[in-house]
């Protein structure tokens, strides 16, 4: 539990005098991941800044400074019965709540329980100016101003330095129960699909080494009711946490891990070594498809060469709204030059 | 070029002639009387022109011609907005998107639906309805209001708590620039490449860019909804409820709370049932599979009886659903009954400062000696006192508004904000300071610019112009966060 902001503050002042732009880090485990390689050699170090602030059960909200890790956050919860939503990959306990807001990453039960993006409340951030700014708030609904909370989503801390966070938190479901059967990829996908179109309590779809999950959530009846009427061969639930930490065997090798956003019912691409997650929404794959579906988004989460762009390409309207947009908070570029896209 | 002189008024005019068919533009003042406010009659303006485009491509030439003339633009959707955020700018362009109302798509494997802007909330869910899929956020307004303007102010509904608002329920927006320049945010995936812009103009107030298209995410239909309607002796007592239902770690599909004069409104108007000797109504919707809403129907209502609960009704069937909805739902048009006008707050505040909030409206109600009555969308804490005032009467019109912004001061005092589901528009500017920081609105202005630097996208709305906060913050007795 300590308030690091004022040194923070500080810290950035001083590196937008001297132009000398800063990494930020949290628990530094994701420098070689999800984004580009930062070059700068000045760290930002945001893990000391750590500890619950508030945190109100009967308001489903909670707010931690951004170093602490979300091991300790997800241990206050369980004890009032609660998780965060999102179900993040906890990096064997190093990844902090800053570094996950930065990241945007969230867990399997992505399309029916949102990412920390569909969780996060409100922020503090310190922007490239060295100023401490709060946008959003402790409350459900939040309309006043534009949603600076949100943008820092995925944006990996180009926009800011996040110093807080403030999220919405949900009661851990009753029962959960997993259900699984061998299967092509093709037949999973049309299996996926036409289960998430029922309304039962479906908060996981993979598919992953050959086999469909899904995995049942909510009031017991619910749960009990539906795997009878599904049906299928009763699983272990630890293989939602395998795909949370991404500890499963498919993602230890460290050769290049692509990941493919898209619709969910879009076709599998033609590469061998695949899992599908997100109820068909996100493919892991092993190599870059040659073709990318209409409306998707490919990026290189690790491993390969992160010194060329590993984010999928802007149109230029868009490119140029982006950099206005990045000129707004960091006008003299010192927040995690190049993390993002090479000329951000 | 600028509007400064009357050359350019004209030239500007005689090119939007050209640009639009002549049923597609409304230049004479009686005509464009039903434009010239929002929701909120309160603020009343007429524009330069009303220019009601049938295309995507007349939008784009009319926003560059407009760009061209540095002429002001102000996007409507169905004008059902309660900030007068879509009130028209005097000099500028009003654009109403209202003839863009295709579904162009639903694709039920996918469980999304395309649609073109001018499309209607609550077509979404009919049309998606042959599929067993329907379009979560559904605001009160939802008959006539458009999926642009929901967008554009990020609406919620009664349904937020569980099924989110309108920015956890899209997958894309395609958007004009100010310059007219085409581009789509967000895209068929849950992620998208670089910033998240889809979340930055979600709730935006039509400053950062005209939206043309929207898809949306679509849920399963639920295979049961029912409702428990409680009554109780004091709001203490229901709000306490309220806490006790979320620690039991039951999410309920609405939850919507009522105060004693709301409450008699609702029953004079709606005939639903409602105890009217009850000093607060809890509403409460259970939806999920068959077995699931039996077992939390059963759960909810020893929670409201264990707070003594001085009635009890749980629905049977749809039938008795809707009525007791009906009430809830009539609470606008109940009000508007009992008073010729009233002005409807939107505050968030912490679900338990309920009693406090509602104790310091009822002091404030007799110090301004306005009634009003209250309907809380208690699920996730958003407040909607309805200030009775005679609109006839400029003095209670200034009280009514004193009295209104004294509540979103309130709000923001006890740990919540100003707006929860309405939006800034020119309505709240004045409280924009009350949350923000000098250097806060600050950041706002450059994201304004980084869009709009010309500031031609509705101006005066949304975020103010800081000169103005400075002048409000002088006034004496004004709370400010420096």
């Amino acid at each position: 539990m300590t308030d690091l902001l004022p040194q923070m503050a500080a810290q950035i002042r001083t590196a937008k005098a001297d132009n000398a732009p800063l990494y930020i880090a949290g628990g530094d485990s994701k420098r070689d991941q999800v984004g580009r390689a930062c070059s700068t050699e000045h760290i930002l170090n945001v893990s000391a800044h750590s500890g619950i602030s508030d945190y109100q059960p009967q308001e489903l909200v909670i707010s931690a400074r951004a170093g602490t890790p979300l091991i300790e956050l997800e241990a206050a919860l369980a004890e009032q019965g609660q998780m965060l939503p999102f179900e993040p990959p906890r990096y064997a306990g190093r990844a902090t709540l800053g570094g996950t807001l930065a990241c945007n990453l969230s867990g399997p039960g992505r399309p029916w329980l949102g990412s920390i993006r569909d969780s996060v409340l409100g922020v503090q951030l310190i922007n490239g100016g060295g100023q401490t700014l709060n946008f959003g708030g402790k409350v459900m609904k939040n309309v006043a101003g534009y949603d600076v909370a949100r943008l820092q989503a995925g944006a990996m801390g180009t926009l800011g330095v996040i110093t807080e966070v403030n999220l919405k938190v949900l009661p851990i479901p009753e029962a959960t129960t997993t259900l699984a059967r061998e299967t092509s990829p093709e037949e999973a996908l049309e299996l996926m699909t036409r289960y998430a179109r029922q309304p039962k309590p479906l908060t996981g779809a993979c598919w992953i080494a050959g086999k469909l999950y899904l995995r049942l959530a909510g009031a017991a009846s619910a749960v009990t009711r539906t795997a009878n009427t599904w049906g299928g061969e009763s699983a272990d639930d630890s293989i939602w946490t395998q795909l949370q930490d991404m500890t499963h065997p498919f993602f230890t090798t460290s050769t290049e891990l692509w990941r493919l956003a898209t619709a969910s019912n879009s076709p599998c691409p033609d590469t061998v070594d695949q899992c599908i997650d997100w109820g068909g929404s996100q493919r892991w794959l092993r190599s870059a498809p040659e073709h990318i579906p209409s409306g998707a988004h490919l990026s290189l989460f690790s491993g390969g060469n992160r010194e060329t762009e590993v984010r999928g390409q802007l149109d230029q309207v868009q490119q140029t709204l982006q950099l206005r947009l990045k000129k707004a908070f960091d006008p003299s570029g010192i927040l995690n030059p190049g993390r993002l896209y090479s000329w951000m | 070029m600028s509007l400064n002189t009357a050359l350019a008024t004209d030239t500007l005019l005689a090119r939007l002639r050209e640009i639009l068919p002549a049923d597609c533009l409304i230049e004479d003042q009686e005509s464009q009387r039903p434009f010239e406010c929002d929701g909120l009659s309160l603020y009343r303006e007429l524009p330069l022109v009303v220019a009601l485009p049938e295309t995507v491509a007349q939008v784009q030439s009319v926003l560059k011609c407009c760009h061209e003339f540095g002429a002001p633009v102000v996007a409507r959707g169905s004008g059902t907005g309660l900030c007068a955020g879509a009130m028209p700018h005097p000099e500028g362009v009003l654009l109403g998107l209202s003839k863009l109302n295709k579904i162009i798509e639903i694709d039920p494997e996918a469980r999304t639906a395309r649609l073109q802007p001018g499309v209607t909330n609550l077509a979404i869910s009919e049309a998606a309805s042959a599929h067993g899929l329907y379009y979560g956020p559904d605001p009160s307004s939802q008959i006539a209001c458009s999926i642009g303007g929901n967008v554009a102010e990020n609406s919620g509904g009664v349904h937020c708590l569980k099924y989110g608002l309108t920015v956890h329920n899209l997958l894309s927006v395609e958007m004009l620039t100010v310059e007219g320049e085409r581009t789509r945010l967000g895209g068929l995936g849950l992620d998208s490449p670089g910033y998240d812009l889809m979340a930055l103009v979600t709730g935006s107030e039509g400053l950062l860019g005209i939206i043309i298209e929207v898809t949306v995410k679509l849920l399963p239909s639920p295979e049961v909804a029912r409702v428990v309607m409680a009554g109780f002796d004091t709001v203490r007592a229901a709000g306490d409820a309220v806490g006790a239902v979320i620690a039991a770690g039951i999410i309920p599909a609405g939850l919507e709370m009522m105060d004693a004069l709301a409450i008699q409104a609702a029953e004079d108007f709606a005939q639903a049932g409602y105890p009217k000797d009850a000093q607060a109504l809890l509403l409460c919707e259970l939806d999920g599979t068959a077995e699931e809403v039996d077992q939390h129907i059963e759960a909810v209502g020893g929670i409201f009886n264990q707070h003594g609960a001085s009635s009890l009704r749980i629905s049977a069937d749809d039938a008795e659903r809707a009525l007791l909805w009906k009430g809830r739902k009539s609470a606008f048009p109940a009000v508007g009954r009992m008073s010729a006008d009233y002005y409807c707050m939107d505050g968030t505040i912490p679900r338990s400062q309920v009693s406090h909030v509602l104790e310091e409206i009822n002091r404030l109600s007799k110090k301004y000696q306005l009634r009003c009555a209250n309907v809380f969308h208690a699920g996730d804490g958003n407040l909607h006192p309805l200030i009775m005032f005679d609109g006839g009467d400029p003095k209670q019109i200034a009280l009514a508004e004193r009295f209104g912004a004294d509540i979103l001061e309130l709000s923001v005092a006890v740990g919540g904000c100003i707006t929860g589901e309405h939006g800034v528009g020119l309505e709240k500017l004045n409280q924009m300071p009350n949350q923000f920081s000098e250097a806060e609105l600050h950041q706002f202005e450059d994201i304004k610019h980084a869009f709009d630097p010309a500031l031609s996208l509705n101006p005066g709305k949304g975020i103010p112009i800081l000169k103005r906060c400075q002048e409000y913050r002088a006034l004496p007795g004004r709370h400010n966060h420096d």
